[in-house]
């Protein structure tokens, strides 16, 4: 298979399988988990302002306090790395054109140096936590296969990109095909690894939020 | 023209072909600067390169058409610096060519065949167009398939030039489902260098280039993994295009008609394949270095590269699908299914666990 | 005799329900949860981090209830829980986690990480790998009445003692008063003082109120234990004293987890909504403050701090009000650094002060109430809850502190004027 074929394939059938397994997973994981179902809770309820799934999904975004020095590098980190993946996804043009064919929907994009600026650090950012999950001993302790296998899936769109749009290691050709294979790598792993919390987030945060908002607490 | 005369010119050096035309040392130091830079070769080399052409003998070259349109000689025909009237009297001797020959039928194949005897081991042969496979009926000549013409031509020929994308890679005659089951050269002749000289048609200057590269130092260009002259295929459109710079800024047309497109912003989002297109056409230009296609106001659709023909719409922009995206309800459906599928067997488990449950007492805290 | 592991799974498969499928598949093994925990914190040892002490129970959900999960198992990718694998998680789930639900309170994907271990209590009860400590408080609240084996002749002898001191009549078995008033055993047998502070109280602010021979006792040790029937048999001994005096409000004693056990599990394990309300004292103190009946005198000069029992602040919502209180009566009332929301526990919560071999780790943990002491330097610790209070003077004793630990209701009740 040749480069541009190689190309095509990823941008053609490889995005629509990936994509569909993406769909089917996001849904029947979504469905399983939150088909189980729970117990409405008997207990009277104490309203308080501020104490509710929804004020949880927004608040758990900061650390509470004191939290920051305890983990700063899972934090800064994690902030960074975060912010910068939503900059580097949503802001960058060729992938608001991709967005704009999927879904319809047109905004401005940063300038493509921005961007790239944006990659280097969100890569930093990676590293960082990579190396504190190396060295902490309780994300070392906790780590698995997983975790490991999520942070390179996760690291793979930006380094190849990064990669491509600087004509390094491979033919950009070539390395732009990689640069989406690995995307496509991501959806595909995405609903059935810990990745799929992009998702569960909400879910979580907003069950947290709501037994405790029951209780007139504001977590 | 007669046949003694014809002769006599075939074998005549560069240098003597040069003065019978009365082209003075001057014009011909000019040509030899120019191909020089074509070459990205030092400015220095123009000297050494017209000592060498000058002795040069005129190498005879067989052109074979097969499942081609044409453009490619349309596109040479349209070379300058050198010329084709410089490149066919001065520079080769062009022995065989369907379109710009003027004998036809049995005389044509005469000449064809006489220019491989006379030069048998020294020839070269360019080719355009494709070669189908799938049945050999689909494209003769006098009768004879394309394939069986080619093995006979090119068997005792120094180098093939495959022009064309057809030739180099197949070209559209090979686009999905290929129904000749059409062939790039480089596929049929393994046992001859064969340069791939792609494009749809390729820059005309970038044929006579490679020509006057293989007079000048008897040898042919460096070519990468592609088979494709260096000098020429060795940076995509994008890098070297002057809209670049909009690219980097992020300033793109949306449309064909908008103030974008007024403004010569990059063309990416028009679907431009410039950033995935190893050519020359930035660069050296075409018409006389007039324009070219992104010049003009139309994105790169990467006619050089090899299956650029099934690499999905002209109009996408590579970062979006090739082809309209076919995941949708099925999908959506399967996953829902999916969920309710296992919901409904984990509901069925849950029920049994609670079904199962035995008040505890004090008693059974104790194992 | 009829604890086993099938049993255990059994009741985890009951567990799971959604908010723990999403917490599971929330989790990105950040570690931040570790941070939160005392006794991760102070012993720097990683298997305290919280979310791994739910990792059983994880593996019962991945293999149970995903698809995934099921084929991994099937093909022997994901190994089946052993019962030597619960009996090493039981000083996990037990001694080193007292439900304080800081863990919960900074998760950043928002798991409810305590609410999973509650539910992990009852696979581990009934797969018999609950410790000794709280099987007997269990037992003891079951057969006699109470955790530390108290009966009612107990308590009323108490009641004599305090009508005594105090000259006021407590009430016991009256119906139709406006409040029933519970105890936990630790008032009735170490601080009787807290008694005594509530009869002068309800003089004070002129309220009905009565204990109740049959629901004298508020704590849970079944809840602790992490049993849903045991403990719905304890609580029900309460839902049934106060519907028989058909009271308006039940008040739960300074105590955290009874707290939790009246006002926020009791309806679930009963089944049904309660016919009263159920306050915690201080939530009762504060509405006579917020009414203007609380009318006190004098003020306490020397510096007093003010230690919040997780079951009543984070895991119960009550946080300002003993605050209000505390400066009604408190010239010199300084906040531990994350003081509040964010308080650290004593170390004793959720029956982990019954858990004799657990005490090591406990003292070990208190190093951290040390630290948030040390920063303030009171001269005297108020709190609302008995079990803190005990657990509190045992690590002061420990690290030869010398700080008086007193009763918030108490310390208001000493600042109400004598009738004249």
């Amino acid at each position: 298979m040749g480069e541009l074929q190689f190309l095509t394939w990823v941008r053609g059938s490889g995005l629509n399988l990936a994509l569909t397994i993406f769909v089917v997973g996001v849904l029947w994981r979504l469905i399983e988990i939150y088909g189980l179902g729970r117990k409405k809770d008997l207990s009277a309820s104490r309203s308080t302002p501020g104490a509710s799934g929804w004020a949880t999904i927004l608040r758990r975004s900061l650390p509470p306090p004191g939290m920051l020095p305890a983990s700063p590098v899972s934090y800064i980190g994690g902030y960074v790395f975060h912010v910068g993946l939503a900059v580097v996804v949503f802001l960058f043009a060729p992938h608001i054109a991709l967005l704009t064919s999927i879904a319809g929907v047109v905004w401005p994009a940063l300038p493509s140096q921005v961007v790239d600026f944006v990659t280097v650090v969100t890569m930093a950012a990676m590293i960082a936590v990579l190396v504190d999950r190396l060295f902490k001993p309780v994300k070392r302790f906790l780590s698995t296969f997983g975790d490991w296998f999520t942070w390179t899936l996760t690291f793979l769109p930006l380094l190849t990109g990064w990669l491509a749009v600087h004509h390094l290691l491979l033919p950009y050709t070539l390395m732009l095909a990689v640069h989406i294979l690995s995307v496509e790598l991501l959806l595909v792993f995405l609903p059935f690894t810990k990745l799929f919390h992009a998702f569960t987030v909400f879910g979580s945060r907003w069950f947290n939020g709501a037994v405790n908002g029951h209780k007139g607490v504001p977590v | 023209m007669d046949l003694l005369e014809y002769r006599a010119t075939r074998t005549k050096t560069v240098g003597e072909a040069l003065e019978q035309h009365g082209i003075d040392r001057r014009d011909f130091l000019k040509l030899c600067a120019a191909m020089a830079t074509l070459l990205a070769l030092p400015a220095s080399a123009a000297e050494q390169l017209a000592v060498a052409l000058a002795k040069a003998r005129r190498p005879s070259v067989i052109w074979l058409s097969f499942q081609e349109c044409t453009g490619c000689t349309e596109s040479l025909t349209r070379s300058h610096s050198p010329s084709l009237e410089s490149l066919i009297f001065d520079m080769i001797s062009l022995d065989y060519h369907h379109t710009l020959q003027a004998a036809s039928g049995e005389a044509a194949e005469a000449a064809r065949e006489a220019a491989m005897k006379e030069n048998a081991g020294k020839y070269l042969v360019a080719v355009d167009g494709s070669v189908p496979m799938g049945n050999p009926g689909y494209s003769t000549i006098a009768g004879v398939a394309n394939i069986d013409v080619l093995r006979e031509t090119a068997k005792d020929a120094a180098a093939i030039l495959a022009v064309g994308t057809c030739a180099a890679y197949g070209g559209l005659p090979a686009a999905q489902p290929n129904p000749t089951g059409a062939v790039a050269i480089s596929e049929l002749i393994k046992d001859k260098p064969v340069v791939n000289i792609p494009g749809c048609p390729p820059i005309p200057t970038v044929i006579t280039g490679v020509i006057a590269h293989y007079l000048a130092f008897g040898a042919l260009p460096e070519l990468d993994a592609l088979g494709r002259p260096k000098a020429f295929y060795g940076e995509t459109i994008h890098d070297r295009c002057y809209r670049r710079p909009f690219y980097d800024q992020g300033k793109f047309a949306e449309t064909f008609d908008d103030e974008g497109a007024r403004r010569g912003w990059c063309l990416f989002k028009l679907g431009c394949k410039g950033p995935v297109t190893y050519n020359a056409c930035a660069t050296m230009k075409w018409n006389g270095g007039v324009s070219f296609p992104i010049q003009s106001g139309h994105g790169c659709i990467g006619c050089s590269e090899p299956n650029f023909w099934d690499a999905g719409g002209f109009y996408e922009a590579l970062s979006m699908p090739a082809h309209p995206l076919k995941v949708g309800a099925a999908a959506a459906a399967a996953g829902v299914a999916a969920g309710a599928a296992v919901t409904f067997f984990n509901r069925k488990k849950k029920g049994a666990a609670k079904a199962g449950h035995e008040t505890t007492t004090l008693e059974d805290l104790e194992r | 005799m009829s604890a086993s592991l099938d049993k255990g799974v059994r009741v985890l498969k009951e567990m799971i329900d959604a908010p723990i499928a999403s917490y599971f598949s929330s989790c990105v093994h950040c570690g931040i949860c570790a941070e939160a925990c005392l006794f991760y914190t102070e012993t720097g040892d990683p298997k305290y981090t919280p979310i791994h002490k739910l990792e059983p129970m994880r593996r019962i959900y991945q293999q149970e209830y995903t698809l995934l999960g099921r084929l991994a198992k099937m093909v022997g990718l994901s190994k089946s829980v052993t019962d030597e694998e619960l009996a090493e998680w039981q000083e996990l789930v037990y001694n080193s986690c007292t439900l304080c639900g800081r863990c919960s309170a900074v998760c950043p994907v928002g798991n409810d990480i305590v609410y999973m271990v509650r539910k992990m209590r009852e696979g581990m009860s009934a797969a018999g790998h609950a410790p000794e400590g709280i099987k007997g408080a269990v037992t003891r609240t079951i057969n006699i009445g109470s955790p530390m084996g108290v009966k009612l002749p107990a308590v009323k002898a108490q009641m004599k003692h305090i009508e005594a001191d105090t000259g006021i009549a407590i009430p016991l078995d009256q119906e139709g008063v406006e409040y029933m008033v519970t105890l936990s055993s630790m008032e009735i047998i170490n601080f009787p003082e807290y008694l005594g502070a509530i009869a002068k109280v309800m003089r004070h602010v002129g309220r009905t109120w009565t204990l109740s021979s049959e629901a004298f006792e508020a704590t849970n040790a079944g809840m602790q234990i992490g049993n849903s029937d045991l403990a719905r048999v304890i609580v029900s001994r309460v839902v049934a004293g106060a519907e028989k005096l058909k009271v308006k409000t039940v008040i739960s004693p300074e105590c955290g987890h009874a707290y939790t056990a009246l006002r926020w599990e009791g309806a679930n394990l009963i089944g049904r909504p309660f016919t009263f309300k159920v306050q915690h004292i201080v939530e009762t103190l504060e509405e006579f403050r917020a009414a203007g009946l609380l009318k006190l005198e004098g003020m306490e000069t020397d510096r007093l701090s003010f230690h919040d029992p997780c079951q009543l602040a984070r895991r119960g919502g009550v946080i300002q009000p003993q605050r209000n209180l505390m400066k009604m009566v408190a010239k010199d009332f300084v906040e531990m650094p994350d003081a509040g929301y964010m308080n650290w526990c004593c170390g004793g919560g959720g029956g982990a002060s019954s858990i004799e071999e657990g005490e090591e780790l406990r003292l070990e943990a208190f190093k951290r109430k040390k630290r948030q002491l040390d920063a303030v330097k009171p001269d005297r610790l108020v709190t609302a809850c008995a079990n803190c209070r005990i657990v509190l003077e045992e690590g002061l004793e420990h690290y030869k502190m010398n700080l008086p630990v007193v009763g918030l209701t108490e310390t208001i009740a000493e600042h109400i004027p004598d009738p004249e």
